[in-house]
């Protein structure tokens, strides 16, 4: 497979302003969005799942020599939050979840790959679903563990798929029924 | 109308004649006629301010709040009063309470009817009825006769007086003024020519410096000499005004010290402050007044705007040896909504305080700001404090407020970074989103 093309940043990403936290309040609600806006869709697009807040490539730019607070990486993240595309893992808030697509929508692609891959009846492990070969080349390569354990876990609420705990975490089995 | 029509400032306090005083100052005062004297034509003054100075009585007329109308004023040269004839004490009226108190002036009229400052051809009764209970008209009366017998007019105001002018033929000449009494200097060989202008030049540092001397030996003296001293500072000023503008090739050094030494003495004198003394209840107000009349022509230098500690600095070095608190000047400042004066106070977001002209707006200097963020070096690097202070030729720290001021509206963002603080172009409010911004990039 081709290694992605890079990310294109947006213009105002080397506008020194943009990693200040701004004071007035309509202008930082527009940086606001303008990050959360950001922050998604570079993760969407190298497929990154979890961010450190202490690093993480986006918060700092060398060229011009600028970072951003601890205080503004938080309330970027913490907007996120607030709006259900991330989630703090821990209380320190060091690391944060982020949900580029929301749960729904992950269990709506699972029920589509299952489909396409005929596994309908048949029982998978939730390490093959993300790692085996069905998996290449789909977004559910590599998803994170707690996305997808979550996401079948919310098909199982709908009754259209059921897990079995195996012998460790990477065994835990599941059944579809559609 | 009798009475001669006086000048006011813009703020509506009286413009003194060179050399004038003000003495005292007393409020809700009517000036009438006696009955019998009355012409068809007189309207009395009513509950107006009056001012005493050391040539004049002027009445000042009530201004009403958020009128923009300039209050009318009227004087009584004291060269027109012949006598004074203060109320009666203790007499039958003053057993049932407190009544107005009279004063009436004797003055002279030309045949005519208009004020006649000498060779009058008969006399009237003015008078001034102080409505005020409170206020201290015995002190009034007392002090205007003092004043009377000072005959302050009489004596040739410093600046005129001493020969500091360049030409020595273009010497004002008196005889037009009131008093009519100076004789014009006679010419003589003695006078003439360099070895004249030499001698005069001799004379008149001499005489600067006795008066240098004078005024530094005691300090009472120099109380005393105050007035001396401020003339001495405008003829000083007016010296190096003209010099500069003759000679014009001094060094750039000479230049900024005389430049400097000028501003130092335009700041100087306030020949007539404002008092608790000589205003009492008026004295907030008055004060107000007189600050606005001070504060317009250094607004004016210091492009619309000046912090409230300067303008206290500077009020209180012009006001010499009368020094007021800063309580009084907010107080003063405060009040200037209400006198209707031609400047304003104004808090800044930070909280810092600043005098500025009335007309004066934000946006002139917004615009050059954001006009500044646009130029290359505004684009990519910013502007600091000092840039826009630079550029606005305002003091830095006022330049900082407006260009907060700026960034609170929504045309400035900031970048808080290695280099200090530094203002940008707010592209923020621009763009609506990420894909708006790629696409706007595109373009």
């Amino acid at each position: 497979m081709a290694p992605k093309p890079a990310f294109e940043l947006p213009y105002f990403y080397n506008y020194r302003p943009y990693f200040t936290l701004q004071p007035v309040r309509d202008t930082r609600e527009k940086q606001i969005q303008l990050w959360k806006e950001l922050i998604l869709s570079f993760c969407k697009h190298y497929g990154m799942y979890i961010v450190d807040v202490d690093d993480f490539p986006l918060f700092a730019n060398k060229s011009i020599e600028r970072k951003l607070t601890n205080e503004a990486r938080e309330l970027f993240l913490n907007a996120l939050v607030m709006e259900g595309r991330a989630e703090w893992l821990g209380k320190d808030h060091r690391k944060c979840l982020l949900l580029w697509r929301r749960i729904e929508d992950w269990a709506d692609l699972i029920i589509s790959w299952v489909q396409e891959n005929a596994l309908e009846n048949g029982v998978v492990t939730l390490d093959e679903m993300r790692t085996g070969d069905e998996a290449r080349g789909t977004d559910l390569e590599n998803l994170e563990m707690i996305i997808l354990e979550r996401a079948v876990r919310l098909l199982e609420a709908r009754g259209k798929a059921q897990m079995f705990k195996g012998s460790s975490a990477d065994d835990t089995g599941v059944k579809f029924f559609i | 109308m009798l009475l001669l029509e006086a000048q006011l400032s813009e703020s509506g306090r009286p413009i003194l004649q060179p050399g004038e005083i003000e003495c005292q100052l007393i409020d809700s005062t009517d000036i009438d006629l006696e009955q019998e004297t009355k012409p068809p034509y007189w309207n009395p003054l009513l509950g107006g301010i009056v001012s005493l100075t050391t040539h004049r009585i002027i009445w000042i007329e009530r201004t009403r709040k958020k009128e923009p109308v300039q209050s009318r004023a009227f004087a009584i040269p004291h060269p027109a009063v012949h006598a004074l004839e203060p109320p009666k004490k203790g007499g039958l009226k003053s057993l049932f309470g407190k009544q107005a108190v009279k004063l009436r002036i004797v003055v002279g009229i030309r045949k005519d009817g208009a004020l006649a400052t000498r060779d009058a051809a008969s006399a009237v009764r003015v008078v001034m009825v102080f409505r005020n209970l409170d206020s201290n008209s015995d002190a009034f009366v007392t002090r205007f006769q003092e004043v009377l017998e000072a005959k302050a007019w009489t004596v040739i105001p410093p600046t005129s007086a001493l020969p500091g002018r360049a030409h020595p033929g273009s010497e004002p000449s008196f005889s037009g003024r009131q008093d009519g009494s100076q004789p014009s200097r006679a010419f003589t060989t003695a006078h003439a020519g360099v070895s004249g202008i030499l001698k005069r030049e001799e004379a008149q540092a001499k005489q600067a410096d006795e008066t240098l001397q004078e005024a530094f030996g005691d300090l009472n003296a120099l109380m005393s000499k105050a007035k001396d001293m401020v003339a001495l500072a405008e003829r000083i000023r007016m010296r190096l005004a003209g010099s500069s503008g003759g000679t014009g090739g001094g060094t750039d050094e000479g230049e900024g010290s005389r430049q400097e030494m000028q501003d130092l003495l335009l700041s100087v004198g306030i020949a007539s402050p404002v008092t608790r003394e000589n205003a009492g209840a008026l004295y907030h107000q008055q004060l107000s007044r007189q600050l606005s009349d001070f504060v317009g022509p250094l607004l004016v230098k210091s492009n619309g705007m000046m912090a409230l500690v300067d303008v206290y600095c500077f009020f209180n070095r012009a006001r010499g040896t009368e020094l007021i608190s800063p309580d009084d000047l907010l107080q003063a400042c405060r009040l200037w909504e209400r006198v209707n004066a031609p400047v304003r106070l104004r808090r800044f977001e930070s909280g810092v305080l600043i005098v500025q002209a009335r007309g004066h707006s934000d946006e002139a200097i917004f615009a050059q700001l954001a006009q500044l963020v646009k130029t290359p070096d505004g684009t990519h690097f910013g502007i600091s404090a000092s840039d826009a202070a630079r550029a606005l030729g305002l003091p830095p720290a006022l330049a900082k407020e407006e260009l907060l001021a700026a960034e609170y509206r929504g045309l400035l963002c900031r970048d808080d970074g290695a280099d200090g603080l530094r203002f940008y172009h707010n592209f923020f409010l621009e763009l609506d989103s990420l894909q708006e911004a790629a696409a706007g990039q595109q373009q």
